[in-house]
């Protein structure tokens, strides 16, 4: 794969700065089974581009049916066989790609490829560790989630083909295989792939989470952590408490599909043959995948969250608008993604007392949500923004999480889901608040840190053109399919042709297809960019963007360990920028306050009177100076 | 040059797919050599595509680099270029909504066909014009401030790290907000599914069955009570599984499609032989799913017939629809069945012509006497039979009012 053929020019220097006496590495240990943070960080993060794109592949694929759904591709016959047969993707397939294309992007992109990617690399980088907690570990969930990738992506190639019940797949549909062939060896891979995926997980999040709690720097105390660090660690906890429920609702549905347990399964008939279950619920599957499922919403964005708030704050020249309300905000967040889990099943048929109270609670995480949104919007106020390609889709992020959590005020609310869930509103959603806003995120967090990555910087042009093209047609694509579901259109069909009220949304369909397309085709400037970079691009500076967090005071070049002799102390919070008095718009973390005198405020020494002593003596010290000047 | 090149090549020929497979759609499946002649077409085109990105970033480059050796400040302002996109993007968006709500937004359901619909039709919209209001002000905030607020280089920023009072503000009104519309959700709520049953006017029930891929529909007959049925029972010729050693059961009527009357409360009575489906009928916003192992009741009042909807939608064609709208396999996109909403006359003269599903068949399977009448007088003697039957009970029901 590719992760394989990562070349790093500067291992050669990588072992005369520091004294951990390192064996010499090979590329085995160097380039596979890396145990070093940064290393892990690109392998996740390359695992999940080439997992994107196939996702985003599978997508075309299904928009193509939905737009163009009495036409023949014979090419597709070519690449796809006979799930293609007269180049017509066939309803079964089309089930398979939607259900797959979910399943990798929500749990290998955007929870693998974004945790993975940047937990491994700004945690110890960010809080001034050599390396993670448990290295061996962390090696050990990057191979566990590359072996879960190849089973998923292998069920492509057994002849029942992948399972195709839906990314939640519910049972007894996923768990019977005569309901529908996906649900035969399919389906077990699937089962398979997720608990190698949620092993992967834990290790990782385990390791995220005693990193951040016990191998912190001298000075970085919790409240002087950037955000996407406290973004990163509430994920990981967030993950821990309920990937396990996942895999135990998995190994329940094993159970049922391969040793005849009834755990979700009862009065089924198949055709007219009576199967033995009894006293099963396949109620009992969705509460178990939606205690997993919905924090894992909050998994995918949170760590967006934490990347735009420190991108934004970095090329606003700003700190970051109440970073308390910030952590609070999180924590909110965190506790409350929980309690949330039953708006995924208002209309399930479960007792209506409880979709009251699910009501309620859904409706109360708006309220940190909407927070966040208000302290982006003040930390650009009166900014002196820079438009790096970072900045650009963290403001996309920004957009897209107002568009898309607004509509969630409507699924959330149980009265209105009656008649908005299942349908296209419910995919416009979620595809703009959890979809777009997180892919924007992990762009975003790939242009910042990947002159730490790499060395190396990107085209920044490149980089608007990307931007420009991705952020206008996912919304093209997006925006339109909300009005599918007012009207009334199911997710999930295969076509429109056989209702009457749906033909007059075909437009809308080759319009959206279009969109997709154009979107599809721009990451080509993404991919050329960012693997070009790699080699070929710029040598990065040391400190790219005059930010202030710890991981531009490491150099360029990587090593073992991450800083030559002493790991730097931290005296500040990492958002001083801009601050009046101090000679340039920003302070590093490392900065002690004795040396910035002249832009000391009161609040920044948290009480410790012998500092404000201090201050106080040099300031008057300094303005008898400025007298006697003026004198 | 060779590299890039070579990179594009292989970028182009996997994204591109999408185009080729488009491309490819008047060939015929036969005759694959004007498939790869088109495809390798669009192919070319989205490396000519490439090509004339790669020659303007390479203008742009030397003309920077000229800049540069000129002493002259940087060439292309691309802060001010973003920021003014930014501003663009606002202004073509805002028209881009505007256009949605008016041109898009006429073609959703039309309004409610039942009475707690209308109520969900008003918090819908009430839901809708607090989240417009916001959705607009945060991007017009969003996108003036990207703009006015770019880089120039020449400014500050200003440090401004925290304000309680602002964080408190805008925590407690879209609290408040919220709360008003958690309220209102709930009451709308508990109104559709805490039903108090009129004694003077009690629901008409329905039991719909669903399995891949069809909608059963069971009419209760003239007792007005849809009779047991068991998974167990289920056979080629009972497949429902009806019980019919019930004798609620005996009367109960087969129909191929559902026809509601007006203004009269209805109860579906919801089950699945197979997977989970939904049953959906959004012109009534009523959806509930169908569970295999449990039964799920949804009750409301349609309050306008299909002909009515006629002449409101202005739409000779109007049908009422039921969808499924869970995923349950291949079919799933078509598990359609006939919705028709009459008047009580319409429905009653509708309702006496339904088959019994009780057959001789089914009679000799369940070993009650079989009747030798001619199948026209099947529907009568079922009718007596059951009224016979059902007198007896206390529960008698008010269908054939």
């Amino acid at each position: 794969m590719s992760t394989i053929s990562l070349q790093d020019k500067h291992h050669h220097d990588s072992h005369d700065d520091h004294g951990h006496g390192h064996h010499q590495e090979t590329f085995l240990t160097k380039y596979v089974f890396s145990q070093d943070h940064k290393m892990i960080a690109k392998q996740f993060l390359i695992t999940g581009i080439v997992m994107a794109v196939i996702a985003m592949g599978l997508s075309i694929l299904f928009r193509i049916q939905l737009a163009w759904p009495d036409k023949s591709f014979p090419l597709l016959e070519t690449f796809l066989g006979k799930w293609a047969a007269g180049g017509r993707i066939k309803p079964d397939f089309y089930l398979a790609l939607v259900t797959i294309h979910g399943t990798i992007m929500v749990f290998f992109v955007l929870t693998a490829g974004l945790s993975g990617t940047f937990s491994n690399l700004l945690i110890p980088l960010q809080v001034g560790a050599r390396d993670m907690a448990s290295p061996f570990l962390n090696m050990l969930s990057y191979w566990f989630f590359f072996t879960a990738c190849v089973i998923m992506m292998g069920s492509f190639f057994i002849q029942t083909g992948p399972a195709s019940a839906g990314w939640t797949v519910y049972p007894p549909l996923s768990a019977v295989p005569k309901a529908m062939p996906g649900s035969a060896l399919g389906m077990t891979m699937w089962l398979i792939s997720m608990v190698l995926f949620v092993a992967s997980s834990l290790m990782g999040g385990i390791n995220y989470v005693s990193t951040v709690l016990n191998m912190r720097t001298k000075g970085m105390d919790l409240w002087k952590m950037p955000l996407t660090i406290w973004a990163f660690f509430l994920t990981a906890i967030l993950g821990i408490l309920s990937f396990p429920v996942l895999v135990a609702g998995v190994v329940l549905l094993i159970f049922d599909r391969s040793f005849g347990t009834s755990f979700y399964l009862s009065d089924i008939v198949i055709g007219t043959q009576i199967l033995p279950n009894e006293g099963g619920s396949p109620i009992l599957w969705q509460h178990l995948f939606w205690f997993l499922g919905h924090p894992e919403v909050y998994i995918v964005i949170m760590p967006a969250l934490g990347i735009s708030s420190e991108i934004i704050s970095v090329n606003s020249r700003k700190p970051i608008f109440g970073y308390h309300a910030m952590v609070y905000s999180l924590i909110g967040i965190t506790t409350l993604s929980f309690i949330v889990w039953g708006h995924h099943m208002f209309v399930t048929g479960m007792n209506p007392l409880l979709g009251g109270v699910f009501m309620i609670t859904t409706l109360i995480i708006a309220v940190p949500s909407a927070v966040k949104t208000f302290n982006y919007l003040a930390t650009l106020w009166r900014g002196n923004i820079r438009f790096t390609p970072a900045m650009l889709f963290a403001i996309g992020l920004v957009s897209f999480f107002i568009s898309g959590g607004l509509t969630g005020i409507f699924l959330g609310n149980a009265s209105l889901d009656i008649n908005l869930h299942d349908t296209y509103f419910v995919v416009a959603h979620f595809h703009l608040v959890m979809g777009s806003a997180a892919i924007f995120g992990m762009l975003a967090g790939v242009y910042h840190w990947f002159p730490r990555m790499f060395g190396k910087m990107m085209n920044a042009k490149l980089g608007y053109l990307h931007f420009w093209v991705t952020f206008i047609c996912a919304y093209l694509v997006f925006f339109p399919l909300h009005f599918l579901g007012l009207d009334g259109v199911p997710r999930r069909y295969y076509a429109f042709t056989e209702f009457e009220f749906m033909q007059k949304w075909l437009t809308v369909n080759v319009f959206v297809t279009w969109a997709a397309i154009i979107a599809a085709l721009a990451q080509v400037a993404f991919l050329f960019n960012f693997f070009y970079s790699i080699f070929k691009g710029k040598k990065a500076p040391q400190n790219p963007w005059e930010a202030n967090t710890l991981e531009w005071t490491a150099p360029v070049e990587h090593l073992h360990g991450n800083w030559p002799g002493e790991i730097p102390t931290v005296y500040r919070w990492p958002y001083d920028y801009s601050k009046p008095g101090a000679e340039h718009d920003f302070i590093p973390q490392t900065v002690p306050f004795s040396q910035t005198m002249s832009s000391n405020l009161p609040h920044d020494f948290e009480g410790n009177a012998e500092a404000e002593r201090i201050q106080k003596e040099w300031e008057a010290a300094n303005k008898k100076e400025e007298k006697t000047d003026l004198d | 040059m060779a590299v890039l090149a070579a990179m594009l090549t292989v970028f182009a020929n996997t994204s591109a797919f999408a185009q080729e497979a488009a491309a490819a759609a008047t060939a015929k499946p036969v005759d694959m050599e004007p498939v790869y002649k088109s495809t390798l077409f669009y192919v070319l085109l989205f490396l000519l595509l490439c090509l004339f990105i790669a020659i303007v970033g390479k203008a742009l480059r030397v003309y920077e680099l000229t800049r540069e050796t000129q002493g002259k400040p940087e060439g292309i302002n691309w802060n001010k270029i973003n920021g003014i996109l930014f501003a663009l993007f606002l202004i073509v968006g805002l028209y881009g909504v505007y256009w949605e709500y008016t041109v898009h937004g006429n073609m959703i359901l039309p309004e409610a066909a039942s009475e707690h619909g209308k109520k969900i039709d008003q918090m819908f919209n009430i839901t809708l014009i607090i989240t417009t209001i916001v959705f607009i002000l945060t991007h017009i905030i969003l996108f003036t401030f990207t703009y006015f607020y770019k880089s120039t280089g020449k400014r500050k920023a200003y440090y401004y790290p925290h304000n309680n009072a602002l964080e408190r503000i805008w925590t407690i009104i879209p609290a408040l907000v919220l709360t008003v519309l958690v309220l209102m959700g709930f009451l709308t709520w508990r109104s559709i599914f805490y039903k108090i049953e009129d004694p003077k006017n009690k629901p008409l029930s329905i039991e719909v069955t669903s399995s891949q891929f069809q909608w059963d529909v069971r009419y209760p007959g003239a007792d007005g009570v849809v009779g047991k049925k068991s998974y167990k029972l289920i056979t080629a010729i009972n497949a429902l599984g009806i019980d019919f050693t019930d004798k609620n059961s005996l009367d109960d009527q087969l129909a191929d499609e559902i026809v509601l009357p007006v203004n009269k409360p209805v109860r579906f009575i919801l089950t699945s032989k197979d997977v989970i489906h939904s049953f959906y009928m959004p012109h009534f916003r009523v959806q509930l799913n169908t569970v295999p192992g449990m039964t799920s009741y949804f009750e409301f009042t349609p309050t306008l017939t299909t002909e009515q909807m006629k002449a409101k939608t202005n739409d000779p064609t109007f049908k009422y629809l039921l969808l499924c709208a869970k995923i349950c396999g291949a079919n799933h996109f078509n598990m359609q069945k006939p919705v028709r909403v009459v008047t009580q006359e319409e429905y009653d003269a509708w309702v006496v012509k339904q088959n019994p599903y009780l057959t001789n068949d089914l009679r000799k399977a369940f070993k009650l006497p079989v009747i030798a009448a001619p199948t026209k007088e099947v529907p009568a003697a079922a009718d007596t039979t059951a009224k016979d039957t059902a007198a007896t009970k206390t529960n008698q029901l008010a269908i054939k009012k």
